[in-house]
């Protein structure tokens, strides 16, 4: 039995499953668009929600925990004819699916959030861009602009202000690396996703070159909760430096998988054991992968760890997406090396050298420990290839290859 | 649709040319994009066809072969590994007697691998078209190819 109600603390989720999203009134009844409304009233100014987000503490949902308040800001402060808003939808983290659950049940807060954004930072275009494979999301969030546009939420002068803000969706058509901001930016241009070097960071120049923000879904859905019910009240969710909730989605061997929203400071033996049931099968917990496919790999020391944004950093890992996916006893972990690497290599653009011949070696070492064993193959060049690609790769994706591959072998030296 | 009216859709700036190629691709008999097709896209943009290729070969969703009526795409991505997505392969290739990336004689089904499709809970997972069949095993396996080729897509 799922125990949802004593695990669930909703802020992002709360409408999910209990609104119809194909109906924007019924978003409306659950006071949305009423923060978009005040705001682009003048009642705030752009600075004003600038500051309340700042200090609400928000970081970033989309893995690296940036604060939202100073991006904005960046963005706020560059002189351009022109700047824009990019919702991050491409949701390609391998364990993830927290975003299309957001997409498909509550679309409108999305386009609420982006507004606000744009208010904030002086833009007026936004920009969904959500992968290809998603087609129900995708479906809803047509209808959803469809919709705002008809009520005047969206387009010149809207919500009754001087505001314009209009929103565009844009498909992706199958591409890991384009969730990376920089990639993404390179897609909606229409161009193949190659990650750009960074700095310029996109709040300077991001798509055509102009200040852009590119937030998660995630992030983007906090946005109006807040500007709602203040920044004091989010910050009473979860811990000093990650205030709020996280959305996790718990996989794998696993009584009951699904997803969760909790408050940060959480443990992992909450989250598995508690709210999932426990391990399936009646078998015992072997390995958990955190964040995705580029976040460590643990064994049941990481359980009782509280959770969030910092607390992984000095066991060389990170929350990421928040994807809890759990091996039981039976998982072959050399078996499991190789079926990573591989998910890497096919998704390496090629750019560049470390990364495209990096992973590609990997495999091949990995194939062969699987084949003669480790003793024939040397973990430590293995290693020290991660070492030289998280230090000479262009964007993250080869960077962080280095997290599974040193994390798998220090806590399951034995199988190998 | 003819391509001139799916082309029509759309503004002939660069930044259409992915959206376009969906639209193209969907319509398309056989699941692809023709050379015949994307000369035409790149004509309509004046943009070099070159750039086009590295678009069409960049994404993984477009293909310039011709598949099946219904393109199986199997997640290989850790978290359906851990569920024994390579059985749930190894069960498509042996039921429809042809290799990845390859189409069964009569043009219903190509099989393809994908990195995950974002339904992870539902592990192994494998989508048909647009369609998402989630809690794999080959009996239901089975009964989906069934299905289909009764050209019904309803488990
Ligand atoms: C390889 C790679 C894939 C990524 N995929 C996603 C993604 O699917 N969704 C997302 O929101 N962020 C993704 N990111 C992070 C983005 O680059 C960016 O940091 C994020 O969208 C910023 O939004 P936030 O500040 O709201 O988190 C990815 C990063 C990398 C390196
Ligand atoms: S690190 Fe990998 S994915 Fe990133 S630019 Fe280089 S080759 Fe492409
Ligand atoms: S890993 Fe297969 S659907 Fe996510």
């Amino acid at each position: 039995m799922k125990n949802e109600a004593k695990y669930e603390n909703k802020i992002v989720l709360s409408n999910v499953g209990n609104i119809d999203p194909t109906n924007i009134n019924d978003y409306i009844e659950t006071r949305g668009y009423e923060a978009a409304k005040k705001i682009v009233s003048n009642e705030y100014t752009p600075l004003n929600v600038i500051d309340i987000i700042k200090n609400s503490g928000l970081r970033g949902r989309g893995g690296a925990g940036f604060p939202t308040g100073a991006k904005w800001e960046f963005t706020a402060k560059e002189k351009a004819d022109k700047k824009f808003i990019v919702c991050n939808a491409d949701e390609g983290e391998p364990g993830t699916f927290k975003d299309r659950l957001i997409l498909e049940g509550d679309p409108h807060r999305i386009l609420e959030g982006m507004i606000i954004a744009g208010y904030a930072v002086g833009a007026q275009k936004g920009f969904i861009y959500i992968r290809g494979e998603y087609s129900t999301a995708i479906e809803r969030i047509t209808n959803a602009i469809k919709d705002a546009y008809e009520k005047h939420y969206l387009g010149n002068s809207i919500l009754g202000s001087s505001f314009n803000f209009d929103i565009e969706i844009k498909k992706g058509a199958g591409s890991y690396v384009c969730g990376e901001e920089t990639s993404l930016i390179e897609s909606i241009e229409g161009k193949r996703g190659n990650p750009r070097i960074k700095p310029p960071y996109p709040g300077q120049k991001g798509l055509w070159n102009y200040p852009t923000v590119v937030n998660n879904v995630e992030t983007i859905a906090n946005v109006a909760p807040i500007l709602l019910n203040g920044a004091d009240w989010f910050k009473s969710f979860g811990t000093e430096k990650s205030p709020g909730t996280k959305i996790f989605t718990l996989i794998g061997n696993v009584k009951n998988p699904g997803v969760v929203e909790l408050p940060f400071g959480i443990t992992l033996r909450e989250i598995i054991f508690g709210f999932g049931g426990g391990i399936s099968n009646d078998r015992k917990l072997k390995a958990i992968h955190l964040g995705g496919a580029s976040g460590a790999v643990y064994d049941g020391s990481i359980l009782d760890v509280p959770l969030d944004y910092d607390a992984l950093k000095e066991k060389e890992g990170m929350l990421g997406s928040g994807a809890v996916l759990v091996m039981d006893e039976e998982t072959d972990m050399r078996k499991y090396l190789k079926n990573v690497l591989e998910f890497f290599k096919h998704e390496s653009c090629g750019q560049c050298v470390p990364c495209r011949i990096g992973t590609a070696r990997l495999c091949e070492m990995a194939d062969d420990i699987i084949e003669k064993g480790g003793k024939e193959v040397n973990i430590e060049y293995m290693k020290h290839l991660t070492d030289v690609m998280f230090k000479s790769s262009l964007c993250p994706l080869g960077q962080s290859v280095i997290m599974p591959v040193k994390s798998i072998f220090k806590y399951f030296n034995n199988e190998f | 649709m003819k391509i001139d009216t799916i082309l029509s859709k759309y503004e002939p700036k660069s930044e259409n040319l992915i959206q376009i190629l969906h639209d193209i691709q969907d319509h398309t008999e056989g699941n692809y994009l023709k050379e015949e097709d994307l000369e035409k896209v790149a004509d309509y943009l004046k943009i070099p066809k070159s750039r086009v290729n590295g678009v069409v070969e960049f994404y993984s969703m477009f293909s310039k072969k011709p598949r099946g009526k219904y393109v199986i795409r199997l997640c290989k991505s850790p978290p359906c590994f851990v569920k024994g997505a390579f059985n749930m392969l190894d069960e498509l290739k042996s039921q429809l007697e042809i290799d990845v990336n390859e189409t069964t004689k009569d043009g219903l089904f190509t099989i393809e691998t994908t990195s995950c499709l974002g339904v992870c809970d539902e592990a192994p997972v494998m989508s048909i078209n647009n369609k998402i069949y989630g809690k794999l095993d080959s009996a239901k396996i089975k009964k989906i190819i069934e299905n289909y080729r009764k050209g019904k897509s309803e488990i």
